[in-house]
Protein backbone atom coordinates (compact mmCIF):
# COMPACT_ATOMS: atom_id res chain seq x y z
CA UNK A 1 0.00 0.00 0.00
CA UNK A 2 1.64 3.50 -0.97
CA UNK A 3 1.89 5.99 1.54
CA UNK A 4 -0.93 8.97 2.17
CA UNK A 5 0.63 12.52 2.42
CA UNK A 6 -1.43 14.10 5.05
CA UNK A 7 -2.35 17.77 3.70
CA UNK A 8 -0.79 20.45 6.38
CA UNK A 9 -4.57 21.92 6.01
CA UNK A 10 -5.95 18.79 7.73
CA UNK A 11 -3.24 19.05 10.23
CA UNK A 12 -4.53 22.85 11.38
CA UNK A 13 -7.54 22.05 11.31
CA UNK A 14 -7.01 18.80 13.76
CA UNK A 15 -4.91 21.32 15.67
CA UNK A 16 -7.27 23.50 16.16
CA UNK A 17 -9.83 21.10 16.96
CA UNK A 18 -7.30 19.84 19.97
CA UNK A 19 -6.58 23.72 21.21
CA UNK A 20 -11.07 23.80 21.06
CA UNK A 21 -11.31 20.64 22.97
CA UNK A 22 -8.64 21.53 25.55
CA UNK A 23 -10.70 25.05 26.16
CA UNK A 24 -14.00 23.19 26.21
CA UNK A 25 -12.63 20.90 29.17
CA UNK A 26 -11.42 23.73 30.96
CA UNK A 27 -14.36 25.27 30.75
CA UNK A 28 -16.68 22.26 31.96
CA UNK A 29 -14.54 22.05 34.84
CA UNK A 30 -15.82 25.53 36.12
CA UNK A 31 -19.53 24.50 35.40
CA UNK A 32 -21.22 21.86 37.28
CA UNK A 33 -22.82 18.88 35.99
CA UNK A 34 -25.18 16.80 37.53
CA UNK A 35 -23.72 13.49 39.41
CA UNK A 36 -21.23 11.80 37.63
CA UNK A 37 -21.78 13.67 33.97
CA UNK A 38 -18.85 16.08 35.17
CA UNK A 39 -16.71 13.54 34.85
CA UNK A 40 -18.38 11.87 32.00
CA UNK A 41 -17.75 15.39 29.88
CA UNK A 42 -14.20 15.43 30.86
CA UNK A 43 -13.35 11.88 29.69
CA UNK A 44 -15.61 11.83 26.74
CA UNK A 45 -14.12 15.54 25.64
CA UNK A 46 -10.16 13.50 25.86
CA UNK A 47 -11.58 10.59 24.39
CA UNK A 48 -12.40 13.09 21.16
CA UNK A 49 -8.98 14.58 21.82
CA UNK A 50 -6.77 11.36 21.56
CA UNK A 51 -8.96 9.57 18.38
CA UNK A 52 -8.11 13.25 16.47
CA UNK A 53 -4.47 12.64 17.37
CA UNK A 54 -4.66 8.97 16.65
CA UNK A 55 -6.50 9.38 13.84
CA UNK A 56 -4.84 11.97 11.61
CA UNK A 57 -1.56 13.38 13.62
CA UNK A 58 -0.43 9.60 14.13
CA UNK A 59 -1.61 8.56 10.32
CA UNK A 60 -3.90 5.77 11.91
CA UNK A 61 -7.12 6.40 9.40
CA UNK A 62 -4.86 6.07 6.39
CA UNK A 63 -3.05 3.29 8.24
CA UNK A 64 -3.49 -0.67 6.84
CA UNK A 65 -6.14 -3.07 8.47
CA UNK A 66 -2.46 -4.60 10.61
CA UNK A 67 -2.35 -1.18 12.63
CA UNK A 68 -6.18 -0.81 13.20
CA UNK A 69 -6.05 -4.62 14.72
CA UNK A 70 -3.09 -3.29 17.11
CA UNK A 71 -4.80 -0.72 19.25
CA UNK A 72 -8.34 -2.10 18.97
CA UNK A 73 -6.21 -5.05 20.95
CA UNK A 74 -4.50 -2.44 22.83
CA UNK A 75 -8.29 -1.18 23.81
CA UNK A 76 -9.30 -4.39 24.27
CA UNK A 77 -6.79 -5.57 26.60
CA UNK A 78 -7.19 -2.37 28.81
CA UNK A 79 -10.84 -2.98 29.15
CA UNK A 80 -10.37 -6.33 30.19
CA UNK A 81 -8.07 -5.03 32.98
CA UNK A 82 -10.17 -2.29 34.24
CA UNK A 83 -13.91 -4.55 33.68
CA UNK A 84 -12.55 -7.77 35.87
CA UNK A 85 -10.86 -5.17 38.47
CA UNK A 86 -13.40 -3.47 39.06
CA UNK A 87 -15.74 -6.38 38.76
CA UNK A 88 -14.06 -7.09 42.47
CA UNK A 89 -14.40 -3.78 43.99
CA UNK A 90 -17.91 -2.78 42.83
CA UNK A 91 -19.17 -5.73 43.92
CA UNK A 92 -16.96 -6.30 47.31
CA UNK A 93 -19.65 -5.15 49.69
CA UNK A 94 -22.89 -7.21 47.85
CA UNK A 95 -22.37 -9.64 50.28
CA UNK A 96 -23.20 -9.37 53.89
CA UNK A 97 -19.13 -9.94 55.80
CA UNK A 98 -20.48 -12.92 57.96
CA UNK B 1 22.38 -15.89 -7.89
CA UNK B 2 22.79 -14.89 -11.65
CA UNK B 3 25.13 -12.10 -12.53
CA UNK B 4 22.51 -10.31 -13.95
CA UNK B 5 19.94 -10.29 -11.64
CA UNK B 6 22.40 -9.32 -8.19
CA UNK B 7 23.43 -6.17 -10.81
CA UNK B 8 19.42 -5.06 -10.94
CA UNK B 9 18.78 -5.72 -7.18
CA UNK B 10 21.74 -3.55 -6.09
CA UNK B 11 20.66 -1.24 -8.65
CA UNK B 12 17.27 -0.89 -7.33
CA UNK B 13 17.39 -1.06 -3.68
CA UNK B 14 18.20 2.78 -1.36
CA UNK B 15 21.06 2.68 0.81
CA UNK B 16 18.87 2.73 3.68
CA UNK B 17 17.34 -0.77 2.71
CA UNK B 18 17.98 -3.44 5.09
CA UNK B 19 18.67 -6.47 3.20
CA UNK B 20 15.76 -8.75 4.91
CA UNK B 21 13.04 -6.53 3.37
CA UNK B 22 11.77 -6.46 0.02
CA UNK B 23 11.67 -2.78 -0.38
CA UNK B 24 11.26 0.98 1.26
CA UNK B 25 7.20 0.66 1.29
CA UNK B 26 7.43 -2.84 3.52
CA UNK B 27 10.39 -1.82 5.42
CA UNK B 28 8.50 1.66 6.65
CA UNK B 29 5.44 -0.71 7.13
CA UNK B 30 7.28 -3.11 9.40
CA UNK B 31 8.50 -0.51 11.22
CA UNK B 32 5.50 1.60 11.81
CA UNK B 33 4.16 -1.94 13.18
CA UNK B 34 6.59 -2.19 15.29
CA UNK B 35 6.18 1.06 16.87
CA UNK B 36 2.71 0.51 17.30
CA UNK B 37 3.35 -2.78 18.83
CA UNK B 38 5.96 -1.32 21.88
CA UNK B 39 3.09 1.65 22.23
CA UNK B 40 0.35 -1.30 22.92
CA UNK B 41 2.88 -2.40 25.85
CA UNK B 42 2.76 1.30 26.71
CA UNK B 43 -0.68 1.40 27.13
CA UNK B 44 -0.58 -1.30 29.37
CA UNK B 45 1.75 0.35 31.18
CA UNK B 46 0.48 3.52 31.94
CA UNK B 47 -3.14 1.98 31.97
CA UNK B 48 -1.99 0.56 35.12
CA UNK B 49 -1.60 3.70 36.95
CA UNK B 50 -4.66 4.98 35.43
CA UNK B 51 -6.23 1.69 36.83
CA UNK B 52 -4.91 2.32 40.07
CA UNK B 53 -6.27 6.40 40.10
CA UNK B 54 -9.59 5.40 39.46
CA UNK B 55 -9.69 2.91 42.07
CA UNK B 56 -8.74 5.35 44.73
CA UNK B 57 -10.47 8.16 43.19
CA UNK B 58 -13.34 5.89 43.86
CA UNK B 59 -12.41 4.89 47.37
CA UNK B 60 -11.39 8.42 48.44
CA UNK B 61 -13.29 11.26 46.71
CA UNK B 62 -13.09 13.48 49.23
CA UNK B 63 -9.60 13.31 49.95
CA UNK B 64 -9.01 13.29 45.99
CA UNK B 65 -10.65 16.75 45.34
CA UNK B 66 -8.96 18.20 48.18
CA UNK B 67 -5.46 17.30 46.45
CA UNK B 68 -6.24 17.74 42.91
CA UNK B 69 -8.01 21.51 44.13
CA UNK B 70 -4.27 22.59 45.28
CA UNK B 71 -3.00 21.63 41.76
CA UNK B 72 -2.75 25.00 39.50
CA UNK B 73 -5.32 24.93 37.06
CA UNK B 74 -3.35 27.64 34.91
CA UNK B 75 -0.19 26.10 34.55
CA UNK B 76 -2.39 22.63 33.72
CA UNK B 77 -4.15 24.60 30.60
CA UNK B 78 -0.33 25.51 29.85
CA UNK B 79 1.39 22.64 29.65
CA UNK B 80 -1.35 21.03 27.44
CA UNK B 81 -1.34 23.23 25.10
CA UNK B 82 2.14 23.71 24.60
CA UNK B 83 2.16 19.73 23.97
CA UNK B 84 -0.13 20.15 21.28
CA UNK B 85 1.61 22.54 19.49
CA UNK B 86 4.33 20.81 19.93
CA UNK B 87 2.32 17.43 18.69
CA UNK B 88 1.17 19.89 15.45
CA UNK B 89 5.02 20.86 14.82
CA UNK B 90 6.12 17.41 14.95
CA UNK B 91 3.35 16.25 12.53
CA UNK B 92 4.81 19.15 10.43
CA UNK B 93 8.04 17.87 10.64
CA UNK B 94 7.14 14.35 9.28
CA UNK B 95 4.61 16.15 6.33
CA UNK B 96 7.98 18.19 5.68
CA UNK B 97 10.13 14.76 5.14
CA UNK B 98 7.74 13.51 3.46
CA UNK B 99 7.77 16.50 0.82
CA UNK B 100 11.84 16.69 0.82
CA UNK B 101 12.59 19.72 2.41
CA UNK B 102 14.97 19.46 4.49
CA UNK B 103 15.02 22.57 5.75
CA UNK B 104 11.38 23.14 7.03
CA UNK B 105 12.01 19.81 8.74
CA UNK B 106 14.91 20.79 10.55
CA UNK B 107 12.96 24.22 11.80
CA UNK B 108 10.07 22.09 12.80
CA UNK B 109 11.89 19.62 15.09
CA UNK B 110 13.47 22.15 16.74
CA UNK B 111 10.26 23.78 18.01
CA UNK B 112 9.33 21.13 18.50
CA UNK B 113 12.30 20.28 20.95
CA UNK B 114 11.72 23.62 22.48
CA UNK B 115 8.28 23.31 23.22
CA UNK B 116 8.90 19.99 24.66
CA UNK B 117 11.34 21.59 27.38
CA UNK B 118 9.33 24.41 28.06
CA UNK B 119 6.67 21.47 29.04
CA UNK B 120 9.44 20.33 31.25
CA UNK B 121 10.60 23.55 32.75
CA UNK B 122 6.95 24.42 33.57
CA UNK B 123 6.35 20.83 35.22
CA UNK B 124 9.61 21.35 36.86
CA UNK B 125 7.74 24.89 38.27
CA UNK B 126 4.90 22.82 39.72
CA UNK B 127 7.18 20.38 41.67
CA UNK B 128 9.06 22.84 43.03
CA UNK B 129 5.61 24.56 44.50
CA UNK B 130 4.72 21.15 45.65
CA UNK B 131 8.40 20.88 47.69
CA UNK B 132 8.20 24.06 49.20
CA UNK B 133 4.50 23.10 50.66
CA UNK B 134 5.50 19.81 51.61
CA UNK B 135 3.47 18.14 49.77
CA UNK B 136 6.29 15.61 48.23
CA UNK B 137 4.58 11.80 49.50
CA UNK B 138 6.52 10.12 51.95
CA UNK B 139 10.17 10.21 52.06
CA UNK B 140 11.73 10.80 48.71
CA UNK B 141 13.29 14.10 49.35
CA UNK B 142 14.56 13.03 52.96
CA UNK B 143 15.14 16.47 54.50
CA UNK B 144 11.65 17.10 53.31
CA UNK B 145 8.98 14.62 54.20
CA UNK B 146 5.36 14.73 53.27
CA UNK B 147 3.95 17.38 56.02
CA UNK B 148 1.48 19.63 54.21
CA UNK B 149 0.01 22.50 56.78
CA UNK B 150 -3.43 21.82 56.61
CA UNK B 151 -5.61 25.30 56.22
CA UNK B 152 -8.28 26.53 59.19
CA UNK B 153 -11.43 27.16 58.00
CA UNK B 154 -11.37 30.78 56.38
CA UNK B 155 -7.98 30.56 55.67
CA UNK B 156 -7.61 30.87 51.75
CA UNK B 157 -3.47 30.54 51.56
CA UNK B 158 -3.45 28.16 48.16
CA UNK B 159 -0.10 27.12 49.44
CA UNK B 160 -2.37 25.11 52.24
CA UNK B 161 -3.86 21.85 51.89
CA UNK B 162 -7.90 22.38 52.08
CA UNK B 163 -9.17 19.23 53.53
CA UNK B 164 -13.31 19.48 52.61
CA UNK B 165 -15.23 16.67 54.60
CA UNK B 166 -14.30 12.99 54.89
CA UNK B 167 -11.11 13.89 53.46
CA UNK B 168 -7.48 13.19 55.39
CA UNK B 169 -3.91 14.13 54.70
CA UNK B 170 -2.78 10.22 54.53
CA UNK B 171 -5.24 9.61 51.85
CA UNK B 172 -4.05 13.43 50.38
CA UNK B 173 -0.71 11.71 50.18
CA UNK B 174 -2.37 8.56 48.06
CA UNK B 175 -3.22 11.05 45.71
CA UNK B 176 0.18 12.50 45.51
CA UNK B 177 2.25 9.23 45.39
CA UNK B 178 -0.30 8.43 42.16
CA UNK B 179 0.72 12.24 41.13
CA UNK B 180 3.61 11.87 41.35
CA UNK B 181 4.15 8.48 39.54
CA UNK B 182 1.99 9.40 36.78
CA UNK B 183 3.28 12.97 36.00
CA UNK B 184 6.57 11.79 36.67
CA UNK B 185 6.88 8.30 34.02
CA UNK B 186 5.07 11.18 31.72
CA UNK B 187 8.28 13.93 31.92
CA UNK B 188 10.94 10.63 31.58
CA UNK B 189 8.95 10.02 28.60
CA UNK B 190 9.40 13.63 27.53
CA UNK B 191 12.88 13.58 28.49
CA UNK B 192 13.96 10.14 26.80
CA UNK B 193 11.57 11.84 23.38
CA UNK B 194 13.46 14.73 23.77
CA UNK B 195 16.78 12.37 23.11
CA UNK B 196 15.16 10.74 20.27
CA UNK B 197 14.56 14.19 18.42
CA UNK B 198 18.06 15.06 19.01
CA UNK B 199 19.21 11.82 16.99
CA UNK B 200 16.57 12.47 14.74
CA UNK B 201 17.52 16.05 14.11
CA UNK B 202 21.09 15.54 13.72
CA UNK B 203 19.79 12.42 11.28
CA UNK B 204 18.07 14.77 9.16
CA UNK B 205 21.03 17.97 9.24
CA UNK B 206 23.38 15.18 7.57
CA UNK B 207 20.49 15.24 4.87
CA UNK B 208 19.75 11.22 6.08
CA UNK B 209 15.71 11.30 4.80
CA UNK B 210 14.20 11.94 2.25
CA UNK B 211 10.35 11.17 0.74
CA UNK B 212 11.92 7.73 -0.02
CA UNK B 213 13.38 7.17 3.40
CA UNK B 214 12.21 9.02 6.43
CA UNK B 215 10.50 6.20 8.41
CA UNK B 216 12.36 7.44 11.33
CA UNK B 217 11.03 10.72 11.33
CA UNK B 218 7.48 8.92 11.06
CA UNK B 219 8.07 6.78 13.87
CA UNK B 220 9.49 8.64 16.32
CA UNK B 221 6.67 11.32 15.73
CA UNK B 222 4.21 8.71 16.84
CA UNK B 223 5.91 8.62 20.19
CA UNK B 224 5.92 12.08 20.46
CA UNK B 225 2.31 11.53 19.60
CA UNK B 226 1.53 8.97 22.46
CA UNK B 227 3.18 11.11 24.86
CA UNK B 228 1.08 13.71 24.00
CA UNK B 229 -2.00 11.75 24.63
CA UNK B 230 -1.28 10.54 27.83
CA UNK B 231 -0.94 13.90 28.76
CA UNK B 232 -4.64 14.38 27.42
CA UNK B 233 -5.99 12.31 29.50
CA UNK B 234 -3.48 13.37 32.74
CA UNK B 235 -4.94 16.75 32.42
CA UNK B 236 -8.87 16.90 33.41
CA UNK B 237 -8.14 13.48 35.58
CA UNK B 238 -5.67 15.40 37.81
CA UNK B 239 -6.15 18.78 37.28
CA UNK B 240 -9.97 19.45 36.09
CA UNK B 241 -12.02 16.78 38.17
CA UNK B 242 -11.88 17.72 41.74
CA UNK B 243 -12.84 20.82 41.04
CA UNK B 244 -16.58 19.94 41.10
CA UNK B 245 -17.21 17.84 43.78
CA UNK B 246 -15.73 20.54 46.04
CA UNK B 247 -19.25 22.26 46.43
CA UNK B 248 -21.00 18.96 46.79
CA UNK B 249 -21.68 18.38 42.82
Amino acid sequence: MSEHIVQPRIYIMIFLALMLGTGLTVLAAFYDFPGPLNAVVALTIACLKATLVVLYFMHVRYSGRLIWLVIIAAIFWLAIMFAITFSDYWTRNWLPIS
Amino acid sequence: MPEGLAATHEHASHPALRHHLENMEQQREAGTLGMWVFLVTEIMFFGGMFLAYTLFRYEYPAAFVSASNHLDIKLGALTTGVLIVSSFTMAMAVYSTQIGRQKATIICLILTMILGATFLGVKAIEYHDKYNDQLIPGQLIPWRPFNPEVAKPGDTDPHKLHLIEGATTQNVQLFYWIYFAMTGMHALHMIIGLGIMTVILIMAWRGKFSPEYHAPVEISGLYWHFVDIIWIFLFPLLYLLGRHLEHGG
